[in-house]
């Protein structure tokens, strides 16, 4: 049974335009969403994966920026489309949840007009209809009092209510595809736990693919299933989540589980001194001919340095691009 | 790896294909340093500084620029029209317009710097003063609102009316009339200042309250307050070109660019070239000014400037 | 508390601390109302102790680190620094004691003033407190602190944003250490970095710790970080301590019903990880108009009618900790929290 992918991205450059040089912001990534899966895409601030995100929906602006590659969307290439036919794909068939609840809401509309307009504007669904749905999907993502709810202004809610409205707008056209920028980051800890849950179970029900962009191990730990750990604008590794997790292959993912601190290491007795990954991300605006992580890696060789290492199967369903094996990045 | 089924959480070999640097989408941008890359990075201020710079230059090197006397009567050759001879043709007295504009041009810029500096020191010290003293911030806050809701230009009219036309005296109703608006937005920023972390992590070093305006505070009002008063500058060249047109700015005998308008209003339609020529360089260094205040805004600090 | 550090006199003591903040409207601008931001807390901190305050957003810990800094007066209680008040010192004097209580801030950016050089940042607290000798010893002092936080002596002419967001931060602990504090408070210090920096910055405090034997107050919202950091935690709601405890036994055996669903909350790097998880109801309430009684029953899963009425206080229970739940008051085999099981596991 051969069935394509949902979402297929295939080498995505988004580069942009700034008075001292060209910005490679994402450069060169592939990678697949089948229909119903969770893949989450994890890196620090400047590897790219939020302008990934962006790419895909078409939001960066050129100039100055330039999309460059293949985003086929059930096969429909999204960069060959006009904007017209892109409008009606954002929102109804793909669509996205913002960081911050707040900003991405607007302040001088009802939360049910909001939702609504989506509605009407994708389903042409008249002004009963749309509100009546307004209230089964703030229903559905768990919001008390719906029909109260509904008229509310975005200020009138709190933080973690805002960003359910925001699922609840996301999720209003049934998309087969959502893509989720960091959606519980700006959250208080108890908050996140409810969101988190309730993407998860959404999951179950609704059944979309979902993206998630994410700084937070954490999270991606407890929500995907497949995970892309991106450095400076290029993929270094993808694994399924709980091979990521428990043997790392990449010398940056293996530094950046090492630098997080586990919940719990008082009482397992593990409590061991978080591993450093030395010096800083490098400028995307100068080429760089070697491999990405050359300038921070504990075991960079010359060969490191001059030639960038390919994607390689480390183990099965488990690809890092660095040029040594796990014998030899242990034994160095 | 087949690539015929595909499972979740299965890689296919189109995912790991591209792994080699790819070449660039963009053409390269060449990262221009010193004089040309500035004007390139800066294109509204280069060209409102290269332009201001000429209109000093033209008020400076007034007398040195084939000008007469501005003020030399001559009945006989009234109202000529532009020629080699009067390039912007000559008055109702017979006063070359093209050496009156030039040195008109001094007037104005006097008065706009003039204005420009004295409300932004005065205005300073008013912000500084209510962002940072309790009691006399309710007062002088008062005190302001009541000023700015006269229309500026009728305070200045109003002022002016009190006293005897001069240049020293146009500068000074103007200036009143500004000053509020500069106090409250030097105490809007003072305000937002005295929360930022870096002036609570100096309190806890034990710095003094005066040290922290002068180090902390004040340093950080300078880049609004600087475009403030270029949109300042610009706004007082026209107050004065209006004071004057109406008869209650500089005297008549200095050439100033209103005082030309003013004179010219009554022959507008026979003659229009007497008030085209004044308002034409009235436009251009009010757009210069508004352009270098643009620039030093997008330059200085894009984030407070909106803000304003 | 273990009984080894109540054998000094505490460093620092704060004792039914109370802030309100007026709320003002109307045409007058009258008060219409206050603000709890914290409101009656009490704890010490030993030397060279670092102690956690742990909390969501809005549940008051920054105001208090804000309040032992005198950043402002507090609107009752004491906070006392190796026996001496604070609260209600005069402005000259409390100058001079500034030098031993020093501050960490959270965004590294709009911590350091732009218009400075780094030089002058960390010259201007070695001058006011008079602790350099003359200029060569001030210069040695420079040069110094740039070792302690790992940056480069050369980078010391130079301005802020010449640096990178941890880079700041350095300079901000530089900063603090400029003026040889006994206790540092560290508001969110490392929660605005990246995983990697955030990881640099910990272990260089941890460094400076074990080095100068400073307290820390260490403010934040990452239970991992301060699992990792910390000598003692208290968990702070609504303005209210909850709960206080060594380390190990309160990641062990929490004792207050928010700490246990804090901790379940947090999501850890281990897929799979099957955790009994409490997912607490609803927002935190308004601290304008906090609920009667104890704070947290509107949200806590194990409330009973007492909690509604009657606020509960900061008592020892059974295993040591300090925990504000009426639960305690219960026969063992009513109180779910009587089972030592961590929600960790």
């Amino acid at each position: 049974m051969a069935e394509a992918p949902l979402l297929d991205v295939r080498n995505l450059q988004t580069h942009f335009r700034t008075p001292d040089g060209v910005n490679r912001a994402v450069d060169g990534l592939s990678f697949h969403v089948n229909a119903g899966e969770t893949v989450a895409i994890v890196g620090e601030s400047g590897c790219g994966k939020s302008v990934t995100s962006m790419s895909i929906l078409r939001l960066i602006p050129e100039p100055p920026g330039k999309i460059a590659g293949e985003i086929l969307f059930q096969g429909k290439d999204l960069l060959k489309l006009s904007d017209r036919e892109m409008r009606a794909i954002r929102g109804n068939d793909v669509s996205m949840i913002f960081q911050e609840p707040m900003t991405s809401l607007n302040p001088v509309l009802t939360v049910g007009k909001q939702i609504g307009e989506t509605l009407r504007l994708h389903q042409g669904l008249n002004k009963q209809q749309a509100e009546q749905k307004a209230v089964e999907m703030l229903k559905l993502v768990g919001i008390p009092a719906p029909e109260r709810r509904v008229k509310e202004y975005p200020h009138q809610l709190s933080g973690g209510m805002r960003q359910r409205v925001m699922i609840a707008m996301a999720l209003a056209c049934n998309p087969k595809l959502l893509i989720a920028d960091e959606p519980t980051t700006a959250l208080d800890v108890t908050i996140q736990a409810q969101i988190l849950d309730l993407m998860r179970d959404l999951k179950n029900t609704v059944g979309a693919a979902i993206v998630l962009i994410t700084h937070d191990l954490g999270v991606v730990a407890e929500v995907a299933e497949r995970v892309i750990v991106m450095y400076a604008g290029r993929k270094v590794e993808e694994a399924k989540v709980g091979d990521l997790f428990a043997s790392p292959k990449h010398p940056y993912t293996q530094g950046l589980l090492g630098a997080v601190p586990k919940l719990g290491s008082s009482l397992t007795g593990d409590e061991t001194r978080l591993s450093e990954i030395p010096g800083l991300v490098p400028s995307l605006k100068t080429r760089i001919e070697g491999c990405v992580f050359a300038s921070r890696c504990p075991r960079a060789t010359d060969l490191c340095r001059a030639v960038a290492p390919a994607l390689e199967a480390k183990a099965p369903n488990h690809v890092a691009a660095c040029h040594y094996s796990e014998k030899e990045l242990l034994a160095a | 790896m087949s690539t015929s089924t595909i499972q979740r959480g299965i890689l296919r070999p189109e995912d790991v294909a591209a792994a080699a640097p790819l070449p660039d989408v963009l053409p390269p941008v060449k990262a221009r340093r010193g004089f040309f890359g500035f004007i390139r990075r800066h294109p509204t201020m280069a060209f409102g500084g290269a332009l201001m710079l000429l209109i000093i230059a033209m008020a400076i090197l007034a007398p040195f620029l084939g000008t007469v006397d501005p003020t030399a009567l001559a009945p006989a050759r009234r109202t000529r029209e532009p020629s080699a001879m009067y390039w912007f043709g000559t008055d109702m007295l017979g006063r070359d317009v093209y050496s009156r504009v030039l040195y008109g041009a001094r007037v104005s810029l006097i008065v706009g710097f003039a204005v420009a500096f004295f409300s932004s020191v005065i205005g300073l010290t008013i912000g500084l003063i209510s962002g940072f003293v309790r009691w006399a911030d309710a007062i002088i806050m008062r005190i302001m609102d009541g000023l700015m809701s006269i229309p500026s230009i009728l305070l200045a009219i109003a002022l002016m009316a009190l006293t005897r036309g001069s240049v020293g005296n146009v500068i000074l109703a103007i200036t009143i009339a500004e000053v509020p608006r500069v106090s409250r937005l030097v105490r809007g920023v003072v305000l937002s200042l005295r929360e930022q972390p870096y002036v609570d992590a100096a309190v806890a070093s034990g710095t003094s309250t005066p040290r922290i305006i002068i180090r902390h505070i004040l340093p950080n009002t300078l880049a609004p307050l600087t475009v403030q008063a270029t949109y300042i500058c610009a706004s007082a060249m026209i107050a004065e070109s209006i004071l004057s047109f109406i008869g209650a700015g500089t005297p008549p005998i200095i050439p100033s660019w209103g005082n030309i308008m003013a004179e010219g209003r009554a022959l507008w339609q026979v003659k229009p070239y007497i008030v085209f020529f004044p308002a034409i360089f009235l436009s251009l260094t009010v757009l210069a000014v508004n352009l270098l205040g643009d620039g030093l805004r997008d330059s200085l600090d894009p984030r407070m400037a909106k803000k304003v | 508390m273990s009984a080894t550090l109540q054998m000094n006199a505490p460093l620092l003591r704060v004792d039914d601390l109370k802030k309100h903040f007026p709320l003002r409207g109307g045409l007058l601008g009258g008060v219409t109302g206050h603000v709890y931001a914290v409101d009656g807390i009490s704890f010490d901190i030993a030397k060279g102790e670092t102690l956690s305050l742990v909390g969501e957003s809005g549940c008051g810990k920054s105001t208090v680190g804000k309040a032992v800094l005198r950043l402002f007066d507090i609107t009752a209680g004491q906070v006392v620094l190796d026996g001496q008040r604070i609260d209600t010192m005069s402005q000259s004097a409390l100058r001079k004691i500034r030098r031993r209580v020093q501050v960490v801030f959270q965004d590294p950016f709009s911590s350091l003033n732009p218009r400075m050089r780094v030089k002058d940042i960390l010259a201007e607290p070695i001058r006011n407190f008079g602790l350099a000798k003359d200029n060569a010893d001030l210069d040695r002092r420079l040069a110094e602190l740039m070792d302690t936080v790992r940056l480069p002596r050369d980078a010391i002419g130079r301005w802020p944003h010449e640096f990178s967001g941890g880079q700041r931060q350095r300079i901000g602990i530089a900063r603090a250490l400029a003026a040889e504090p006994d206790l540092i408070i560290c508001d969110e210090a490392v929660s605005a970095l990246d995983v990697s920096v955030k990881a640099q910055i910990v272990n260089l405090l941890q460094d400076l710790q074990a080095k100068l034997g400073l307290a820390l107050l260490f403010i934040s919202h990452d239970l991992a970080i301060v699992e990792h950091m910390t000598h003692r935690v208290a968990v702070m709601y609504l303005g209210k301590i909850v709960e206080v405890a060594p380390r190990r036994s309160l990641f062990a055996a929490p004792k207050h019903p928010y700490t246990e669903a804090l901790l379940s909350a947090v999501p850890v790097p281990q897929p799979g990880a099957a955790r009994k998880r409490i997912i607490l109801k609803g927002d935190v309430p308004s601290p304008i108009n906090p609920p009667s009684g104890c704070r947290f029953h509107t949200r806590c899963p194990y409330a009973f009618d007492r909690c509604k009425l009657d606020e509960p206080l900061l008592k020892p229970t059974s295993t040591g900790h300090l925990a504000a739940c009426h639960l305690h008051d219960l026969p063992a085999v009513q109180n779910p929290l009587s089972r030592d099981v961590s929600p960790l596991h």
